[in-house]
């Protein structure tokens, strides 16, 4: 799978997201349950936002220095025996990957979530080239067995399906005949994949965050998925966007922190696991070989430029639990792994503004991502940014609103066409105005009060007003 | 024996690159951070406040806490296994069990009741495997453990499993009362002085909080997942 999910168009998407009322509930739910957890969580501490702004500075220091820590992480991790590949692109990091599986003769592979190998399609190289490729966490693994559904969230992927449709899956897949209460369903899951981690040739991993200065880096979870992978196969690959890394452990534990609570409202989950390097000699688990491959895949065009505080993300998923627009449509309607605010950020900048110039727009720019962010990305300003940037460099407004701002260009630019303009504009739009509203537009109008009300014109317009004012008001 | 890198250069220029300056290979030194907001949590407490924290958030974590001291220790474990439906008990080789006078619970007692008991082993190659994947209980020592959090740590080796502490049905970690501390800044703390001091960081250093669990299926939370179903905290008072 690649970054893209779906073949529809923006507002095909958003109808279906609109019209699924059992995944709008659910999110609705979700966001009101992880947001409160989430808000506990953060204000326990008492001074979340010298949290905030230590979390900001890390990032922006690493990212102002990542060639100097990613040259030192990966002499750390070569130092302890790992093989470091740096990709430049996603069909780099395929190819090398692909490269590891078959000189292995890899049959199966077993993998902990990651959204990096999701973004290069890392799955679909494996399967090609005859490797079978097992999904462990178990959200992905129930998206994996329903054909692949797409995920929709980055924390909890599989938060659109409820619990009998993911009984059916179950059902029509794995000859699975219990009932849909989740125990049980994870139960069975725990039996299908313990058979997989025993007997997977390799084990692959994403990274939260890599720590240059000894070459480790750190897995967080709460299943303990990601600990089994690691520790069963005889050969791991971590990959990892090249900007996940942090210079020591002690920043590790601030960005892990923050990561938790923000993301599920737990102080830590149940596993963080910190690996360096193969495992040593004389030890019975652990992979024997182990490699890093550190992504690029556009990020390096990012980086320097007006968007580079969207690398500073640390994927916890708070603006998407957060996000009023998000809630209504639904991860799907992002039509990119990424989703919610983030996602609407992150996507046009990794896959072009051809694929996802909507998205910016998919926003009120109310702002709650920008507060809730553990590491201060000013996500609502940089959707703004990207308007700025669609509509003065790139020139992709929608037809519907250049003529707009072409006829108002026009008319405001003459006195006699804007007074004109301003006195028929009551009458003209008469036909399509009930009290103070217009609910069913023409032309221009047509796209905005499809989905929610446009005010009328006044019916005197202010020049009127003014004048009559200035008279006393006797007029009226 | 060391790895290898590849592809680097090129990669690195084009950050540099993007950076709008020349690549830097050297001279950037530990930052000096304007905030420190780790070093207030909990930096007061006793070691007795420390302890009833811990119990505090082990309820949160679905994970049971037993306070006991050296004395008691054999009987306490003891206890617990039992509730547990009792072996097979896979454990590491680690000479602090017999320093803590488990020996003869785990190398008579519990053989004689018929529980089967295995150390790990690293002679034994893959059986050591096979014998964690069909246990009933793990037990392992926490090197470092944080109140805050209600997290055991634990160091990998090769008496010490890492599978241990994840393929048994249920774990119970052992915790000197001397191991707790605030919270990870001090575990993180104390990784980075061990690495500095010239000793080689474990292969895999766990982070542990209470049983595996997953809130995957319409955000219900399911105790026991890939890893164990229960745990249970057992506090040694060696202070």
């Amino acid at each position: 799978m690649a970054m893209k999910i779906g073949t529809d168009h923006f507002k095909e998407r958003v109808e279906h997201g609109i019209n699924d009322s059992f995944m709008r509930g659910a999110v609705a739910g979700a966001q009101n349950s992880m947001g409160v957890r989430r808000q506990t969580a953060t204000e326990e501490l008492g001074n979340w936002e010298e949290w905030r702004s230590h979390g900001e500075e890390i990032r922006q220091h690493v990212l102002a220095n990542l060639d100097y820590y990613l040259e030192q992480l990966s002499e750390n991790v070569a130092k302890r025996g790992g093989h470091v590949f740096f990709a430049q692109t996603a069909e780099q990091a395929n190819d090398y990957i692909k490269g590891v599986v078959t000189k292995k003769n890899a049959k199966k592979v077993v993998k902990a979530k990651s959204m990096v190998t999701e973004e290069i399609s890392l799955n679909k190289t494996l399967e090609e080239a005859g490797c079978s490729v097992v999904e462990t966490d178990l959200g992905e693994y129930i998206l994996q067995v329903d054909d692949h559904d797409p995920p929709s969230h980055i924390v909890v992927p599989a938060l659109h399906k409820n619990k009998e449709q993911i009984r059916d899956v179950f059902t029509k897949k794995l000859g699975y005949q219990k009932t849909e209460k989740p125990e049980e369903l994870a139960w069975h899951a725990r039996e299908m994949l313990r058979q997989e981690y025993l007997t997977a040739d390799i084990g692959i991993t994403g990274c939260n965050f890599a720590v240059a200065e000894t070459g480790s880096f750190s897995l967080v979870t709460n299943e303990g998925n990601a600990d089994l992978v690691t520790s069963l196969p005889k050969t791991q690959i971590t990959v990892m966007g090249m900007e996940r890394l942090v210079p020591t452990f002690e920043e590790m534990e601030v960005l892990v922190s923050l990561l938790t609570r923000s993301a599920v409202g737990q102080k830590l989950t149940s596993y963080i696991t910190v690996l360096t390097g193969p495992r040593e000699e004389h030890d019975v688990d652990g992979p024997e070989e182990f490699h890093l491959v550190i992504v690029d895949n556009g990020r390096s065009k990012i980086l320097g430029g007006e968007f580079q505080s969207v690398l500073q993300c640390i994927r916890c998923a708070a603006c998407i639990n957060v996000c009023p627009v998000y809630r209504h449509v639904g991860g799907h309607s992002y039509g990119s792994i990424y989703s919610g605010p983030i996602g609407a950020v992150l996507s046009p900048l990794l896959g072009g503004y051809d694929e996802y110039k909507e998205l910016p727009y998919a926003s009120t720019l109310c702002g709650a991502c920008t507060d809730v962010c553990p590491v201060k990305i000013p996500l609502h300003q940089l959707l703004h940014k990207h308007r700025q940037v669609i509509v003065e460099q790139e020139g992709k407004a929608p037809i519907s609103e250049k003529l707009v701002m072409k006829a108002y260009g026009l008319g405001a630019a003459s006195p006699m066409l804007y007074k004109l303009g301003t006195k028929i504009a009551p009458a003209a739009m008469n036909p399509f105005t009930v009290g103070d509203r217009i609910s069913k537009g023409p032309g221009p109008l047509k796209a905005w009060t499809e989905i929610r009300e446009f005010p009328a014109p006044n019916k005197e317009r202010f020049r009127d007003w003014f004048k009559n004012r200035e008279k006393g008001g006797k007029e009226s | 024996m060391t790895g290898t890198i590849h592809n680097r250069e090129t990669f690195l220029s084009q950050i540099a690159s993007s950076l709008g300056r020349s690549r830097l290979s050297s001279g950037v030194t530990d930052p000096e951070w304007k905030h420190r907001p780790q070093d207030q949590v909990l930096q007061d407490a006793t070691p007795d406040e420390l302890v009833d924290i811990l119990k505090t958030q082990c309820l949160k974590i679905h994970t049971s806490l037993v306070i006991t001291d050296a004395k008691k220790l054999p009987e306490t474990l003891h206890e617990v296994v039992a509730n547990y439906g009792g072996g097979p008990i896979v454990t590491w080789k680690d000479e602090r069990f017999s320093k803590w006078g488990l020996e003869p619970l785990m190398k008579k007692e519990w053989p004689s009741q018929k529980l089967e008991v295995y150390e790990w082993d690293h002679t034994k190659g893959a059986e050591n495997i096979r014998q964690a994947e069909k246990a009933n209980v793990g037990i392992t020592i926490s090197e470092m453990t944080l109140a805050e959090s209600g997290t055991v740590v634990l160091f990998s080796d090769k008496d010490k499993g890492r599978t241990v502490s994840f393929l048994p049905a249920t774990y119970i970690a052992l915790v000197p009362k001397s191991t707790i501390v605030p919270r990870i800044t001090q575990a993180a703390r104390k990784l980075r002085e061990l690495h500095h001091s010239g000793k080689q960081v474990a292969s895999c250093v766990n982070f542990i909080t209470g049983p595996s669990n997953s809130a995957d299926i319409e955000l219900n939370l399911v105790v026991g997942v890939h890893g164990p179903v229960k745990a249970t905290y057992i506090v040694i008072d060696d202070l």
